[in-house]
């Protein structure tokens, strides 16, 4: 497919809704939902595993302002899954919107309705609760066949197999290979054979978890949500509640960040389930501590690997073991595992003789897991990529030599990603750029700075992919307004990513008319045509080609209707962007046209189209990170991070160089400051900004991100995806640097000042 | 309690207000939507507001402590925010936004007290406005290129 | 969540002092601390109106009201050039710019917070506290000294002479601190302050002599070595016991040789 001649895809054009946010104008939820409604809060459990004996709200309810307080025996029997995926969910259907079993430090007890909010805060503290405390299980490399029974209960619903098994604390589990690898290890002459652990970290986005909800003038329940999954979530609500999705609208503002968060179910269910007991306006607003604790946060992850290289650094066999803890509920547990192998095992493609990937993914009596960014690529990438840092410091190879000459490239196969095609793969010249840029030759070799400070760098590679292949549905509908400017309405979700504004772009382009003629629309179930909505690095590859698909049906008929109006055939006219020509010369304006679709007239001037994809070309990328490190305090500056990424064709080059360094930046955090742990009880410990320390700009060091473009054939305009892929490198290349600061490698994050000045050499 | 304040350059009058009431609370009552509220531990800097033109945290001051002083949201900044946030806008910084207001007003607060600082002034000056989307260095750009635009300009001679 | 019943501006420190005797009567810092408590507050005393919030100096001393923010006290030109910067190195990394313009010197050393970054910095300077009804009192004594219902009205930093170092080790860069470390030699007293222990900060001094014949790389690490077996430290979730004594051992140290290199 040739490539096209494009006036805005490949442009930095300005957001669609820039000046609106940088203004301080009321977009999000908070600032659009009407006033007076219902202030929800939640009770929540005090400890790991519980059962409520007894529950009494009678002098809670007492309480002046306290409209109705709801306990396990309010609410529907029929479990649900909050996870945001397509029917049927792999996640298992093991939720209730209020249970008599508490799960974790954090799980609902109580729904609170009240009308201020200090109303509802001195109703929580009035509600008396008499716990059964059970033994808890908060060690995921215990949970598998443990005694303790997260989900003991008979009516635990898997929908897919999964391998999972709640008599076993198991979520799912699986494995898959290719060629035995066992055999290759065994013919290998070097076998490494490592342990990585990666943490539960928080996507942290500014704006909490939100939701209003009301009664619209049809008596239908109206969600207005921080969502990125608006028709997920009315399918999650209709069936926790127990209402049909007709009498369902679920629509999202402008959201103050995702990054995967908000592709669960959060909050939505509980100002919903108010709305539908008191037929009044509700809403919820999650404190910061709520977010840390009771959201939805990456999957823990142990991943062992074992690689097998010839003395010249042929990478020939990886066996991965991935053990992942989804904590209380199985929220995108099922699924974030296989990423772990997936987006990291086909990276070495180019060598591979034989792979190996198993996976448990377990219960736990912790907060439950969900989709951050990366999505268990990012876990297993950070164990792969640091093994293969580890072998280049055994064969004593540049570890970007190593990589050339084991990484995939264009035209390969890749067995251990469903022998998907590397259609388009600019991951060599990823590699070569950023030696370049970065001046590798000569940052790569430690230097001792003086006052027990060195500089030392590491490099890591990435892939990820272009939405769920065979899965993710993504639609447009595009209407012509009668003065010849455009309506695109989605039911995508920009959450500050940008791709209302890239969708613009691409259906300027295909309409050859300007960015600012296409007004966007998104997202709300009643308006916006089906969309999976956005996560997995969907948005631009999947919806953009339903965006260019509705654009060429429209221009069909647009000829067809100025065919009419010039009185020929419709075969015998080109559109032209701002109005047809017949053969003859003459032309019909597009306002004309426009017009005429409003009188007279049987051929819509809008289309919707819809797109899946049976394959998701991943985006490619190499980072390299320089630091500084104290050898006394163990304290790391990251001074440089430069990356160069394939994501196909940049769409909009200063919205992908903002996601990519927006995605090192969550990098740094999770590699350096970023920590999750727990008292003796199960409680979380970083529970506010206070504790979670997310980077500031003093601790990102300097940004710098270069493109090496291919052109993917199935995306829109060559594209592939940006939103993930971005996360991955740094944790790798930071503990690469860390380790030729100090000869220790780190194989857990976070890697924090203790950990580096207490930190002992392998014993060899 | 009643509390009398100058909100953007306009007296404001409210009774009744409780004295435990944050100015965040009183602010966000008053419509300036732009106030946001991202921690609750005074970590993130989206509720920055001036108190007589000095960047606070709205979240952790009471409306009370704030009578009879001088109070200014981006509401009231709108203009002098329109000169640099196209420069964001241009690279792609803006994000979510959510974040936007605080570090804007924390800004136009840097710009008043240090007209041409150094990125490393920006950085440790903004170091209180978390951003979770942009890896804050879109923002250096921005700010950097507004800089640059302006002070090319000062320069232009008069003709 | 914090609940406030009565909010008061104080008129005068005698009615800020007596409406404080009640012990559901609060004096207001900067509130940032405050404002995370789940308390009810009878009183909230606001002390905004009584005229502390300026550095006062005299050829002996500066004398810093209560409510001067941090901010302010971060750059003061002349407590600058008394402290060699080491105050403002104490000050920059807490939080952000619009935290350090709420916080509050009497309110950071009334709390005599264990991560006080601002205890440590002034505990190595020869500082007083001032207070209402006690009258002056060496900060030293006053950090030791139990909660009770007197009012900071000003922090006193003296102008002895004598060089001043400062460092703390941060996991990020505007988070409390792990270890603070203050050192000083004022009029040839050796100094060297220990906090975010993670216990309220401590003063070592030179009880063996051993810096006596001055700053050598032995004589240094000699009493960092003493600094490490006397300070008691403790394990949260910033850092254990055995990583912080490491620290204490190696930023006196560090701060002994910027001493020497300040010195000349």
């Amino acid at each position: 497919m040739p490539e096209k001649t494009t006036k805005y895809v490949g442009k930095a054009v300005r957001k669609k809704d820039s000046l609106q946010l940088l203004l301080g104008k009321p977009v999000y939820t908070s600032d659009v939902a009407p006033k007076g409604a219902l202030v929800v809060q939640l009770l929540r459990s005090p400890h790991a595993n519980a059962i409520v004996k007894t529950i009494d709200t009678t002098i809670a309810r007492k309480v002046p302002g306290v409209v109705d307080i709801y306990t396990w025996q309010d609410v529907p029997n029929q479990r649900y899954t909050n996870a945001g995926q397509t029917y049927p969910e792999p996640s298992p259907y093991d939720r209730l919107i209020l249970d008599r079993h508490l799960r974790f430090v954090g799980d609902p007890v109580a729904i609170i309705a009240a009308e201020n909010e200090k109303a509802a805060h001195k109703a929580k503290k009035l509600i008396k609760v008499e716990y059964e405390v059970l033994d808890a299980v908060l060690d995921f490399r215990t949970a598998k066949d443990n005694p303790t029974l997260v989900h003991p209960e008979e009516d635990w619903l898997p929908l897919c197999d999964v391998g999972g098994d709640n008599h076993r604390n198991l979520v799912a589990s699986g494995e898959e290979k290719d060629g035995d690898v066992e055999d290759v290890l065994a013919g290998c002459d070097i076998v490494l054979d490592h342990t990585y652990h990666t943490r539960a970290v928080n996507q942290a986005m500014m704006e909490t978890f939100r939701t209003y909800t009301d009664l619209d003038r049809y008596g239908r329940l109206h969600v207005l949500s921080s969502t990125q999954i608006v028709f997920h979530c009315r399918r999650i609500l209709s069936r926790a509640l127990g209402i049909p999705k007709s009498r369902i609208r679920v629509e999202k503002p402008r959201i103050g960040g995702g990054f995967g968060a908000k592709q669960t179910s959060v909050s939505e269910v509980y100002p919903a389930f108010v709305t539908m007991k008191t037929g009044r306006p509700a809403m919820i607003v999650y404190t910061r501590e709520e977010s840390q604790i009771a959201g939805s946060p990456r999957h823990e992850m142990e991943v062992r690997v074992r690689l097998g290289a010839d003395k010249d650094g042929r990478i020939r066999a990886l066996d991965l073991y991935t053990l992942s803890n989804s904590g209380a509920y199985g929220e995108h547990g099922p699924t974030t595992v296989g990423l772990s192998g997936h987006k990291s095992i086909p990276l070495y493609t180019g060598s591979l003789e034989a792979f190996r990937f198993r996976y448990d993914v377990v219960y736990t009596n912790l907060q439950a897991a969900g989709a951050y960014r990366g999505y268990g690529a990012t876990q297993g990438i950070f164990a792969v990529e640091s093994i293969v840092n580890e072998l280049a410091e055994k064969l004593h190879i540049d570890p970007t030599e190593l990589r050339d000459r084991n990484m995939v490239r264009q035209g390969m196969t890749m067995p251990a990603y469903y022998n998907e095609p590397a259609n388009a793969c600019a991951l060599d010249r990823c590699m070569a750029r950023c030696r370049e840029i970065f001046d590798w030759e000569h940052r790569y070799p430690v230097r001792d700075m003086g006052n027990g400070k060195v500089r030392a760098a590491g490099v890591a590679m990435a892939m990820q992919g272009s939405g769920i292949s065979g899965v993710d549905v993504g639609s447009a509908t595009i209407k012509l307004s009668e003065d010849g400017t455009y309506n695109l309405v989605i039911g995508a979700a920009d959450m500050g990513t940008g791709c209302d504004t890239i969708l613009a772009q691409m259906a300027a382009d295909c309409l050859d008319c300007p960015v600012e003629d296409v007004a966007v629309f998104s997202a709300d179930t009643d308006v916006s045509p089906y969309d999976s909505g956005s996560y997995a690095s969907s948005t631009t590859y999947v919806t953009g080609k339903a965006v260019e698909k509705a654009c060429t049906e429209l221009i069909d008929h647009i000829c067809t209707i100025g065919a009419e109006l010039l009185g020929c055939d419709a075969a015998g006219v080109t559109f032209e962007g701002d109005c047809v020509r017949a053969a003859d010369g003459r032309t019909a304006s597009l306002t004309d046209i426009a017009y005429k679709a409003q009188v007279s007239n049987n051929c819509a001037a809008e289309v919707t189209a819809t797109h899946s994809s049976p394959i998701s070309p991943p985006p490619f990328m190499v980072g390299m990170a320089e630091i500084e490190l104290d050898k006394l305090t163990g304290e790391v500056r990251v001074l440089e991070y430069d990356a160069v990424v394939d994501c196909g064709t940049p769409v909009n080059p200063a919205l992908a160089r903002v996601q990519t360094e927006g995605g090192i930046a969550q990098g740094i955090g999770m590699t350096l400051t970023e920590n999750v742990t727990y008292n003796a009880a199960g409680k979380p410990i970083e529970s506010s900004f206070m504790q979670y320390k997310v980077p500031t700009r003093l601790d990102v060091g300097h940004l710098h991100v270069e493109f090496e473009s291919s052109y993917e054939p199935t995306g829109p305009f060559g594209a592939k995806s940006i939103g993930e892929i971005v996360i991955n490198t740094p944790a790798p290349a930071i503990a690469h640097a860390i380790m030729r600061a100090t000869g220790v490698w780190h194989r857990e994050l976070p890697i924090t000042p203790e950990v580096i000045a207490m930190g002992e050499p392998d014993q060899a | 309690m009643e509390i009398k304040l100058q909100l953007n350059g306009r007296a404001v009058r409210v009774p009744d207000v409780d004295p435990d009431t944050t100015l965040y609370d009183f602010l966000r009552a008053q419509g300036c939507a732009s106030v946001k509220c991202g921690c609750e531990t005074s970590n993130c800097g989206l509720c920055t507001v001036f108190l007589d033109d000095v960047p606070v945290l709205s979240c952790s001051m009471l409306a009370a402590r704030a009578a009879g002083h001088k109070v200014t949201t981006l509401e009231g900044l709108q203009a002098e925010a329109e000169e640099f946030v196209g420069f964001i806008a241009d690279q792609g910084a803006d994000q979510c936004g959510f974040c936007n207001p605080g570090f804007v007003m924390n800004t136009i607060a840097l710009l008043r007290e240090n007209p041409d600082p150094t990125d490393e002034e920006i950085k440790a000056y903004l170091s209180g406005n978390l951003c979770r989307c942009s890896g804050y260095e879109g923002q250096l750009r921005g700010i950097r290129r507004f800089l640059d635009s302006r002070n090319s300009r000062k320069e232009v001679p008069h003709a | 969540m914090l609940s406030i019943q009565n909010y008061l501006r104080a008129e005068s420190l005698d009615q800020a002092y007596q409406l404080n005797q009640n012990k559901r009567s609060h004096v207001l810092g900067g509130m940032l601390w405050l404002r995370q408590s789940d308390i009810t507050v009878g009183t909230a005393i606001d002390l905004c109106d009584l005229g502390l919030d300026t550095i006062e100096e005299t050829p002996e001393e500066y004398r810093i009201g209560a409510t001067v923010p941090l901010r302010k006290l971060e750059h003061h030109p002349g407590i600058a050039a008394l402290t060699g910067g080491a105050v403002e190195a104490a000050l920059k990394d807490i939080v952000g710019v619009q935290f350090r313009n709420m916080a509050t010197v009497g309110g950071s050393v009334w709390g005599r917070f264990g991560f006080s970054d601002v205890l440590t910095v002034l505990l190595a300077a020869d500082s007083e506290v001032e207070l209402y009804k006690a009258g002056r009192i060496p900060l030293e004594t006053f950090a030791a000294m139990p909660y009770d219902r007197d009012i900071l009205t000003h922090v006193v930093v003296k102008k002895t002479p004598g060089p001043m170092a400062y460092s703390s080790v941060r996991i990020a860069r505007t988070d409390f601190p792990v270890l603070t470390c203050a050192a000083s030699c004022l009029q040839g007293e050796y100094k060297v302050v220990i906090g975010a222990r993670p216990g309220k900060a401590v003063v070592v001094r030179d009880e063996r002599g051993l810096l006596k014949a001055g700053l050598t790389p032995e004589s240094t690490k000699a009493f960092a070595d003493y600094a490490a077996e006397t300070v008691p430290t403790g394990s949260n979730s910033r850092g254990s016991a055995e990583y912080r004594t490491h620290l204490v051992r190696g930023l006196t140290q560090r701060m002994l040789c910027r001493l020497a290199d300040k010195e000349g």
